[in-house]
């Protein structure tokens, strides 16, 4: 046969069989997109930021379109898009609550143990590179503040080696807890006014010896609590914003003195 | 099985695809920023690349070569590449969402890759058998994720350096980084026939 036919013929042959192949697997094999979910994805902004509590907007828009979650998670859509996915749902725009930073070490230079004299790039990502940073304790503020470059509100600064935030300049955007190598900044709720600022979960004694500021892990705000609000789980004290009303009376009984009121 | 191994250690450390062969920059620069990310890519590279030659292998033996066709070996590398891929793509969203969700992504990225076409088109030249086709993509493969892991750690220090001066930050310092390391895997030149022989 003419080659030139015997080349068009093969071509033609592998592109139509890979086609027909293709073809009969997008119809087999298609994953069903329920509208709904297309749609509450579209109220959403996209920029998969997780603040929500779910992996990004395609996680979040399911998870609002089945019932599994409140219409009300998007902190960057903020209001609008609370009620745009309310109106797609067909259900009552519920309330957007504000929420604010907050950052948990309290280890200034005066309560915590250095380990070294660090020398190099000023940036908290580069100490953490380097053995954990130059506290002894390697859960603590580094205290370069990569944070403060990225707030757009001048909520962050820095003040005596550890990061502080001013709760009423801070809108919640949540850029200073995403630049933290550390973790430390928790979004939480802005009528959450008591905090405990530390994230150590080594054992007390230990922790003593690292910061005279860390929780030791010692259960007396615990037991103190009327609303069951503070527990200590893994030698550190953790407070469930939902429960906590703000009443002070764990801050006044921590022997360390890490729980804060802002 | 000894030259099983020769290929294998050649593919990945001598003739390292993207540090000696210099194909597969664009993922290679693209990619390499997080650690999770490379090596996401790097397995869907992987993957790609043995089921490219799984493929492509047979048609070059079975439908070119027996028709005298094997100047069309470009074209129809691509296509089949392509197609292949595109299929892989919608298997793993139907039958393991899971595998889709962490290495999907990728997938489009490498459809036309030159290193995925580049190991085919390899395979053919240096005349292997199909076993030894095989091993030489996957060592492929993950020499690409060695070198993609391994640039991912000097980047992310290049990064953390305030020292770099102003016009070489970004994308020139990360050139000259990825050259620096090309240079460093020259040095496993003689390391197949001092091993092996």
């Amino acid at each position: 046969m003419n080659p030139i036919v015997t080349a068009v013929i093969t071509v033609v042959a592998i592109g139509l069989a890979s086609g027909i192949i293709l073809t009969l697997a997008s119809h087999f094999m298609a994953v069903k997109v329920d509208e709904t979910v297309v749609k509450v994805r579209g109220c959403l902004p996209g920029a998969n930021c997780g603040a929500c509590g779910y992996a990004g907007c395609d996680e979040y828009a399911e998870k609002v379109a089945g019932g599994f979650a409140k219409t009300t998670l998007c902190v960057p859509g903020g209001q609008k898009a609370a009620s745009d996915v309310a109106a797609v749902l067909g259900v009552e725009a519920g309330e957007v609550k504000p929420v604010s930073g907050m950052v948990r070490c309290c280890g200034t230079a005066q309560h915590a143990a250095y380990v070294m004299d660090y020398q190099g790039p000023k940036t908290c990502a580069a100490c953490n590179s380097f053995f954990q940073g130059s506290k002894q304790c390697s859960y603590g503020c580094l205290g370069y503040g990569d944070c403060t470059k990225v707030c757009k509100f001048n909520a962050i600064s820095v003040v005596d080696g550890v990061a502080v935030i001013d709760h009423d300049e801070c809108t919640g955007c949540g850029a200073c807890a995403k630049a933290c190598p550390n973790e430390l900044i928790f979004m939480i709720p802005k009528t959450s006014r008591v905090h405990v600022a530390c994230a150590s979960h080594d054992k007390g004694a230990q922790t003593r010896k690292m910061c005279s500021a860390g929780c030791i892990g010692c259960m007396k705000c615990q037991k103190t609590c009327r609303h069951n609000a503070i527990s200590v789980e893994g030698n550190l004290a953790v407070i469930d914003p939902s429960l906590c009303t703000n009443c002070g009376d764990c801050v006044s009984v921590c022997p360390v003195g890490c729980i804060k009121i802002v | 099985m000894k030259e099983m191994m020769v290929i294998l250690v050649s593919a990945i450390l001598v003739n390292n695809f993207v540090l000696a062969k210099f194909l597969g920059i664009c993922p290679f620069l693209g990619v390499s920023q997080k650690l999770d990310s490379a090596m996401g890519m790097s397995i869907a590279v992987t993957f790609v690349m043995a089921m490219a030659t799984a493929a492509t292998y047979p048609i070059q033996k079975g439908i070119l070569e027996r028709f005298g066709l094997e100047y069309l070996q470009t074209i129809v590398f691509i296509l089949v590449i392509a197609a292949l891929v595109q299929l892989v793509e919608t298997i793993l969203k139907k039958y393991v969402p899971t595998l889709y969700k962490s290495l999907g992504i990728y997938l489009p990225l490498i459809t036309t890759n030159c290193c995925v076409l580049g190991v085919t088109i390899l395979n053919i030249t240096k005349q292997y058998t199909f076993a030894q086709s095989m091993v030489n993509s996957v060592g492929a493969g993950l020499g690409f994720m060695l070198a993609m892991v391994i640039f991912s750690g000097v980047r992310s220090r290049v990064e953390a350096s305030d020292k770099i001066p102003e016009h070489f930050r970004g994308l020139p310092i990360t050139l000259i980084a990825a050259s620096i390391v090309s240079v460093s895997f020259m040095g496993f030149t003689g390391v197949v026939e001092g091993l092996f022989h």
